[in-house]
């Protein structure tokens, strides 16, 4: 089982490296960009919102701190363009460092009030974008050194730090998925009270899944910054981007470790070519919300659980053959009781 | 000093406006254990609603509430009929919590589609009006906007103590299965006490409109403010959530007038924080278990 997803992973991160050389299209590489950039996101949403079952609503915060010290460290120059890429596991650690008290003071809360807690986050942040005008440049916004990279395959160097980045992302979820770490997290999920009572170091956990989803958020939005060149408190701490990453893991599966880049690779082209037929922002806005309800009225599971638990079923019914059911809760409740008997 | 209370005049009647608008929040979750996340979407709704009234018809602000009262009152129940209900109970607090951010995004969309996207403000002629009171300014829309979220505060408190919905509502917020057992039909109870929350948003909406211009992306930094106010009155106390309101309004117009405006709505969050650092359920919560 574990050498049949190493082997998918392998497949899957080798056509994504070859890939921009068979893309010659500006468009095409931007949207491959932006959709790996949303996979990492919503890989990253997941740790915390996925496994832990703690809906936040509040990473834009983190992907704009990430946006904004990338933009406040390369105002002017970025030297041979690739400096800005070696900096962010600098600035993904000072953003875990930072979300740890947040996360310490936002987790005292559970579920709703968390989520509540949290998009209070993104405002206070974008407040501050907003009004410390010495440093955000406020509304006027900032703007980011121009890379010296070739006209024609300028956006390649983005490409593949947005590819690292979602390599990082899943192997942080496959981590946690397979560890002592994960397994916590999911008892967490099923019932935190309980999980507490049998010895699970429930604070510890959470925060480690929270500084960790926050790091790479951070250094997404690092990245992000860097490859738009401009950014502004309304874009940069976007409630639309924290939805976003909710919206992909919720259609993917939430708790799996393909969940969230499926639904990133289905709804960043759909999003893209809606943008781009439907043009007005309203009508953009309608047809996202009815997605959205969609999703959540249909598929309040998501794709990847739905599919593997048919398989499962029908697999029951054959020859036996037991097909695993990722995130199934079966499974979850299975991890919590295998913590507890620890 | 004269700013100080002056600020503290100002601050006790925009939180008069905020705990009407708190009071529906609190009331749904506490009924059904749903965050509302479009209740200032609505809010935005009734606003252009009330502003639509007075421009095609000239109808006064304050009597088109007799309008959009009811108006709101059914999309609420047809929001939580459609959208809410068929939510499995296991995820329903989740989901639902997407569920009405969707419904608020989709209401912000169809909104900007029909007015765009400028600001609007309803102007009955008598917005700016204040009186002086011994050298203070009270703002007469402000006043009168507090008087009527007074008034609607009352009704909705005597709807809840003295009509058979108001039985049924409270049973259920007591407890959900004894109510059940008892002969309370749970879905209508949830469908009604969601159109009562969002029919709150109605009067709020008026007078939201009145006081500060709006337009169709107003809903966020709305919902920032009433979300903080729940929190901190504790969620599904209506009486935590007026407090919590006053103190808000207080606090942001003190910040407002000795600061910089800039930072007023900066202050809520802050408070926010500190409360939940020494109370995570809030001032005046109960604890739910799983909830809080």
């Amino acid at each position: 089982m574990r050498g049949a997803g190493l082997l998918t992973a392998a497949v899957f991160f080798g056509a994504l490296t070859l890939l921009p050389f068979a893309v010659g299209a500006q468009w095409l590489l931007n949207m491959l960009i932006f959709t790996l950039m949303y996979a990492s996101l919503a890989s990253a949403w997941n740790l915390v919102g996925g496994y832990a079952g703690y809906p936040s609503l509040g990473h834009a915060a983190f992907f704009g701190v990430g946006a904004y010290a990338i933009a406040i460290l390369f105002e002017d120059s970025v030297g041979d363009g690739y400096l800005p890429f070696f900096l962010l596991p600098l600035i993904g650690v000072g953003a875990a460092v930072v979300s740890v008290p947040i996360g310490w003071i936002a987790m005292r809360t559970r579920a709703d009030v968390f989520a509540i807690v949290t998009i209070t986050l993104l405002f206070i942040t974008q407040t501050l974008a907003f009004n410390l005008r010495d440093v955000t440049g406020g509304a006027q916004g900032k703007s980011v050194g121009v890379a010296p990279f070739p006209v024609d395959t300028y956006g390649r160097p983005f490409y593949y730090a947005m590819l690292a980045l979602l390599g990082l992302a899943m192997s942080a979820s496959f981590y946690v998925r397979h560890s002592k770490i994960g397994l916590s997290l999911l008892a967490v999920r099923a019932d935190e009270d309980k999980a507490h009572g049998v010895g699970v170091r429930v604070t510890a956990v959470k925060l480690i899944a929270f500084a960790a989803s926050a790091g790479i958020t951070a250094m997404v939005g690092g990245v992000w910054a860097y490859y738009v060149g401009f950014i502004y408190p309304q874009f940069a701490v976007d409630p639309l981007l924290t939805i976003g990453m909710v919206l992909m893991t919720f259609l993917g599966g939430r708790a799996t470790l393909w969940g969230p880049v499926v639904g990133a690779f289905i709804l960043v082209p759909a999003q893209q070519s809606f943008a781009y037929q439907l043009g007005a922002s309203q009508v953009y806005l309608l047809a996202y919300a009815a997605i959205f309800l969609i999703i959540m009225l249909f598929l309040p599971r998501g794709i990847l659980p739905t599919i593997t638990d048919r398989l499962y079923r029908q697999g029951k019914h054959g020859e036996g053959s037991r097909a695993k059911a990722a995130g199934s809760s079966d499974e979850v409740t299975r991890d919590a009781l295998r913590i507890a008997e620890r | 000093m004269h700013a100080l209370v002056q600020a503290v005049i100002l601050g006790v009647l925009t939180g008069g406006v905020y705990a009407l608008m708190a009071s529906g929040q609190t009331l749904i979750f506490g009924i059904m254990k749903v965050v509302n996340l479009a209740q200032a979407a609505f809010v935005i709704l009734s606003a252009y609603l009330t502003f639509s009234l007075f421009t095609l018809t000239g109808l006064d602000p304050f009597l088109s509430i007799l309008i959009t009262t009811p108006v709101l009152f059914v999309i609420g129940v047809a929001t939580q009929w459609t959208l809410l209900r068929p939510l499995r109970p296991d995820e329903a607090s989740q989901l639902s919590l997407l569920v009405t951010f969707a419904v608020a995004l989709g209401l912000e969309g169809a909104l900007a589609l029909l007015y765009n996207t400028t600001f609007r403000s309803i102007q009955p002629g008598y917005e700016n009006f204040s009186w002086t009171v011994s050298g203070y300014q009270v703002n007469a829309v402000r006043f009168y906007a507090c008087l009527l979220s007074l008034g609607m505060l009352g009704l909705l408190y005597l709807v809840l103590r003295h009509t058979k919905l108001g039985w049924a509502i409270r049973a259920t917020v007591q407890n959900p299965m004894s109510a059940q057992l008892l002969g309370v039909n749970a879905r209508l109870v949830a469908a009604y006490g969601f159109g009562l929350g969002a029919a709150t948003a109605a009067a709020a909406g008026a007078v939201f409109g009145m006081i500060s211009p709006f337009n169709p992306g107003s809903h966020y930094d709305l919902i920032s403010r009433l979300l903080t106010i729940v929190v901190l009155g504790g969620l599904g106390s209506i009486g935590g959530s007026i407090i919590a309101a006053l103190a808000m309004g207080i606090v942001g117009s003190i910040v407002a007038a000795l600061v910089a405006p800039i930072w007023s709505d900066f202050s809520f969050f802050v408070v926010l924080l500190l409360v939940l650092l020494l109370r995570p359920r809030g001032l005046f919560g109960a604890r739910v278990r799983g909830a809080l």
